[in-house]
């Protein structure tokens, strides 16, 4: 059984098993507009909770993808290097950017779910 | 996407244009495709690829040459250019020239770039042979009076701010920034110290940022107060023995002067860092306020922008760094010195005079010469007394935009005054429905190039109006009723001309999402199996 | 002042509207120790166009132009004839004063010239792709360092010893700032062992050809020293008319090339402004410094070009942009894009060999002087011969009697005392049958 948490950058991490796929939210794919490029972290490459991990591009901004959580990258979404309007068309499913192994349950408990993410964005 | 099929508004009624606009029974643009495809003055025009018929605009001796001294390396393949006459040349590009808006053709107030009046006698001056065919390396003692004519330059730039040197190398205003910080870093380093951090205004022009990482410094960002300055207090709470220096706009980004900027300049100094100022909007004050008087250790003039060199379409441009007494002896080489024989350059630093230690070298050769020729040339026509007058007028003009557009367009930082450029928000449309891009593009369909959008960032939706001191008031009076008439028609909800604007240009709205995503940066010949598959 | 169309009424009514009583009032956040009078300006006043004239032909005066006299200058800068119709065209208004193309519906005609001149240089390069300029080729070579940096992730470079010493030393200033730059020793009119200085540190291995001294270098054994371990093989071309017949970097192995587009269109004008041609593999387009223009449609589905991939650039990125570069060389690029349009695929061809015929004979001839060695047996239009004495005063003397002679090597490396006898000539199609006569016998008395 999968579960879900939210960054307050918009980010969101699956965990499923031993592993956990990031990506961006709806709110943040509609707010950036048509994006035309993502950068992937390389494989084997160990995140710190926060830090960069990935770039988004859209025709006139370029935004830094922070790690939700520590742990190392295990995939990157390569179908986003030929397709990057799946960021648009599904950001919370096919828009996925990069999954992590070795995640802290900790960290990743400390997240916002669902319920407290959507009162966030309603703040904002 | 939605064709354009509401005819050509040209009545300022908005609405219902169309049936105003167009006569009975006659007949608009859309419902006339041409035969050629072309309209009028207005041509298609193919790639000068797509022109090819293998004939030569060039009449040059057919001479063999054997390959015996070409080290085996004479090219083995074809290199794909078109060949065309002469005729066919000049038309190609006479027909692109008519696509393209430019200040001698109309008021261009692009806020922070200074589109001004390019006077012809500086490209007179420019190709005189003496200086345009004029070679870096020639022997020293045949280009005497291209020397006297840098030092000229150097001594007007270091008057007019008040600064003690000046380098003149960069080639242009980001190329002048790197040269003013590695000046920074150089100076530190023979302190014996090591200073990491540049404190950056989040206002600041996006070189700014992009120069420091690039030096190798740390960027800082300090916020602004709600009145458009820099927060003077955040800013010296943010000194510290690691930081090397702030770099500062002034006139700002927001078209405002920066009024604490002397006391910043000693605080910055009692902290042992430097004072980088960017001079972008140098315009504003020439002639009347001396960047030295305010405590500046290094600055970037763009002559290309203070001192009218032509901007041609993105270039070639130049960016001089007046320098402090406290930086000046690590200019970058060449030096410019005098000696016995006349003028000399010191293009190497083991020759360099006692004291001088130059961080190194941005570039080959000595400059932008072909701008100095022509930034002398406007200095000298100008005068002093003409610089401080083209300063004056400069923000004269934009002074009088913001009185006159405050009531219809929001200004964010109040009644001003404002310095040379005049900020608005896009909060008068709000709830229009016409957004800030949407604006400005209905601007190109009234005869003129949008204001600057979307910068400086700290405004929201901001539009920057830089009217320059090269517009009668006629010309400002015309353009003041444009802009209040589509205010006033986006406020009313007759948005029709906004959407989808502009129509009446060469190309409309162009999709840029696509060229980001598979970038087509170069011609290719078309396959021919695959053409005839198609 | 006859650039100022306001009038003493205009002001007067504008400050009216204004609601100030002068200009001074406008200028009221200038700190008052700051306001300074004319009389602080020691400088002229307004002169009119006659005066301003008069003053700058007289400093021009002063110069020996390269068409005024016989000429052989190189060494990063070349003499070319350039058709009227360029200087012409380049000057139409709408080229000449417009700003860079952020509004492309009113651009096209920049946008297109700009992606007709990406093309033409990734053809004549043999890359994939091109940009549309930098400053010039001392600073393309520089953001060449940087992006090899960039992509490999690597700091140190390995700059050959025939890398013009200016550019070698803009290389040194802008990217030794990331990483160790290493320079090999000169070694005129031979090519240097570079391969061994190449290790699993190294970014890049910097190569000129041809080379400083004139010399034109084999790129691929480089070009496949450095891919073996991993490093990138910059190429540099000073003299772009060479790339109408020596085979392209890009047939050579280059994953960059950095060059100098000042011969094609445009003038010498001492140095600046000059134009950077960049171009590289697609693999690295987003790695790359610059502005980009880029093919794609209008809402009605016509062709039409933008500047693309932006968020590469400082406006955008900041502090992470690939460059810190604002600018590109426009007007230059124009200049550039015409002139090859007029050469076409012969006139360039032709250009090209009738540069390398006209050096070649010259040096011919003066190799057989006594005591006048060749030193570059390989060369395109420009070579070094070694003069039985100090080449520079034998500059100095032959200037003296109004002809150039060419560049001493001493020029570019005041204090290596192996080139001390070295002159570098270029002869260009400008050289006529009279100018050579002249030098040869000019050089022949001096001897």
């Amino acid at each position: 059984m999968s579960e879900v948490r939210y960054t307050d950058q918009h980010e969101w991490i699956r965990l499923d098993g031993e592993e956990a796929a990031v990506g961006i939210t709806r709110y943040a794919a509609e707010s950036l507009g048509d994006v035309v490029f993502v950068e992937l972290p390389a494989i084997g490459k160990a995140v710190k909770a926060g830090g960069e991990a990935a770039v988004v591009e859209s025709v006139k901004a370029a935004s830094d993808i922070y790690a939700p959580v520590s742990g190392t990258v295990s995939a990157a979404n390569a179908v986003l290097s030929a397709e990057p309007s799946k960021v648009n068309d599904d950001p919370e499913g096919e828009g996925w950017f990069f999954k992590l192994k070795g995640v802290s349950a900790d960290e990743f408990g400390k997240l916002m779910d669902e319920a407290a993410y959507k009162k966030f964005v309603e703040t904002l | 996407m939605s064709m354009n099929n509401q005819g050509r508004p040209t009545s300022l009624d908005g609405g219902d244009s169309r049936r105003r606009a167009v006569a009975p029974g006659t007949i608009t643009p859309e419902e006339l495709p041409t035969i050629s495809g072309d309209r009028g003055l207005d041509h298609e025009e193919k790639l000068i690829f797509e022109l090819d018929h293998g004939a030569v605009g060039v009449d040059i001796p057919d001479v063999q040459v054997s390959a015996e001294r070409l080290g085996g390396m004479r090219r083995s393949g074809g290199i794909g250019l078109p060949g065309l006459s002469e005729p066919e040349v000049v038309r190609h590009y006479v027909r692109l020239s008519r696509k393209n808006y430019a200040i001698d053709s109309g008021l261009y107030p692009l806020g922070s770039c200074t589109m001004k009046h390019n006077p012809r006698l500086n490209e007179k001056m420019a190709r005189l042979p003496g200086f345009g065919d004029l070679h870096p390396l020639a022997p020293q003692s045949t280009t005497q009076g291209a020397l006297e004519l840098i030092a000229t330059l150097m001594t007007w730039l270091e008057r007019l701010t008040g600064m003690p040197a000046v380098a003149m190398s960069p080639k242009a205003g980001a190329h002048g920034e790197l040269c003013g910080l590695l000046a920074i870093r150089a100076a530190i380093a023979a302190r014996g110290e090591t200073r990491t951090r540049i404190l950056v205004p989040e206002s600041a022009h996006g070189t700014n940022p992009a120069t420091a990482a690039f030096a190798g410094f740390t960027v800082d960002s300090v916020p602004g107060k709600a009145d458009g300055r820099v927060d003077a207090e955040a800013l010296k709470a943010k000194l510290g023995p690691d930081v090397a220096a702030i770099m500062l706009t002034n006139p700002n980004t927001c078209g405002l002067f920066e009024g604490e900027v002397v006391e910043i300049a000693r605080a910055v100094h009692d902290a042992g860092a430097y004072f980088y100022c960017d001079g972008a909007n140098f315009n504003a004050i020439a002639g009347r306020v001396r960047p030295g008087d305010l405590g500046v250790d290094a600055m970037h003039i763009n002559l290309h922008k203070t001192f009218s060199t032509p901007h041609g379409g993105g270039g070639p441009g130049a960016g001089p760094v007046v320098l402090s007494q406290r930086l000046a002896a690590f200019a970058p080489l060449p030096l410019l010195v005098a000696d016995g024989r006349g003028l000399r350059l010191i293009e190497d630093a083991a020759d360099a005079p006692a004291g001088a230690k130059p961080f190194g070298r941005m570039c080959a050769f000595h400059g932008q010469m072909g701008m100095f020729v022509r930034a002398l040339a406007y200095m000298l026509s100008h005068g002093r007394d003409g610089v401080r007058q083209a300063s004056e007028d400069a923000v004269l003009s934009a002074n009088y935009i913001l009185a006159s557009l405050k009531d219809v367009m929001s200004a964010p930082f109040g009644d001003g005054p404002c310095m040379h450029e005049a900020l608005f928000d896009d909060s008068f449309l709000e709830g229009t429905g016409v957004t800030t891009l949407d604006f400005a593009k209905a601007m190109i369909d009234e005869g003129y190039h949008p204001m600057t959008m979307y910068f400086p960032l700290v405004v929201h939706g901001a539009m920057l109006i830089e009217p320059t001191e090269s517009e009668s008031k006629e010309s400002l009076d015309r353009f003041i009723h444009v802009l209040r008439e589509l205010a006033r028609e986006a406020r009313e909800g007759k948005i029709a001309r906004f959407a989808g604007a502009p129509r009446l240009t060469p190309r409309r709205r162009l999709d840029e999402t696509a060229a980001a995503r598979r970038p087509v940066l170069r011609w290719r010949k078309p396959d021919p199996v695959k053409q005839a598959a198609e | 002042m006859r650039y100022l169309p306001l009038t003493p009424d205009d002001r007067r009514a504008m400050l009216a509207k204004i609601g100030a009583p002068d200009v001074d009032a406008l200028y009221r956040d200038v700190p008052a120790s700051a306001h300074v009078g004319l009389s602080a300006f020691d400088l002229p006043d307004t002169q009119g166009e006659m005066e301003v004239e008069r003053a700058l032909s007289k400093l021009a005066a002063k110069n020996i132009a390269a068409g005024a006299a016989p000429f052989f200058c190189g060494a990063g800068a070349y003499k070319h004839h350039v058709p009227a119709s360029v200087d012409h065209l380049i000057q139409r208004s709408e080229f000449l004063t417009s700003y860079t193309p952020y509004q492309p519906e009113i651009a096209q005609g920049t946008l297109q010239y700009l992606f007709e001149f990406q093309t033409q240089v990734a053809l004549l390069t043999g890359m994939e792709v091109a940009n549309a300029s930098l400053y010039d080729g001392s600073t393309a070579t520089a953001e060449a360092v940087l992006m090899a940096q960039r992509v490999t992730k690597r700091g140190k470079a390995v700059l050959s010893g025939g890398l013009h010493p200016h550019y070698a030393q803009t290389v040194e200033t802008v990217a030794g700032l990331a990483g160790r730059m290493v320079r090999v020793p000169v070694t005129p009119g031979k090519a240097e062992d570079i391969i061994a200085l190449i290790d699993e540190e190294t970014a890049c291995v910097v190569v000129q050809s041809p080379d400083v001294f004139g010399l034109i270098r084999d790129l691929r054994p480089v070009a496949e020293a450095a891919h073996a371990r991993g490093a990138l093989l910059v190429a540099v071309v000073t003299e772009a008319v060479s790339l109408g017949l020596l085979e392209p970097p890009g047939a050579q192995g280059a994953d960059i090339v950095a060059a100098e587009g000042q011969s094609i269109g445009n003038g010498l004008n001492f140095g600046g402004p000059y134009i950077g041609l960049f171009a590289t593999r697609e693999k690295f387009l987003r790695q790359m410094p610059g502005r980009l223009c880029g093919e794609t449609v209008d809402v009605e589905g016509r062709r039409g070009f933008v500047l693309t991939l932006s968020t590469r650039e400082q406006h955008i990125r900041r502090e992470k942009a690939t460059s810190n570069i604002c600018t590109n060389s426009g007007l230059c690029t124009l200049a550039f894009t015409i002139h090859l349009s007029l050469l076409g695929e012969e006139g360039l061809t032709r250009l090209a060999r009738l540069n390398h015929a006209t050096a070649s004979a010259l040096a011919t001839r003066l190799a057989a002087l006594p005591g006048v060695e060749l030193v570059t047996d390989a060369f395109f239009n420009e070579f070094t011969i070694r003069l039985p004495k100090a080449a520079a005063p034998v500059v100095e003397a032959l200037a003296g009697r109004g002809i150039v002679a060419g560049v001493p090597a001493s020029r570019l490396l005041p204090h290596e005392p192996s080139t001390a006898n070295l002159l570098i000539v270029a002869a260009t199609e400008c050289v006529s049958d009279a100018d050579a006569d002249a030098l040869v016998a000019a050089i022949r008395e001096t001897l």
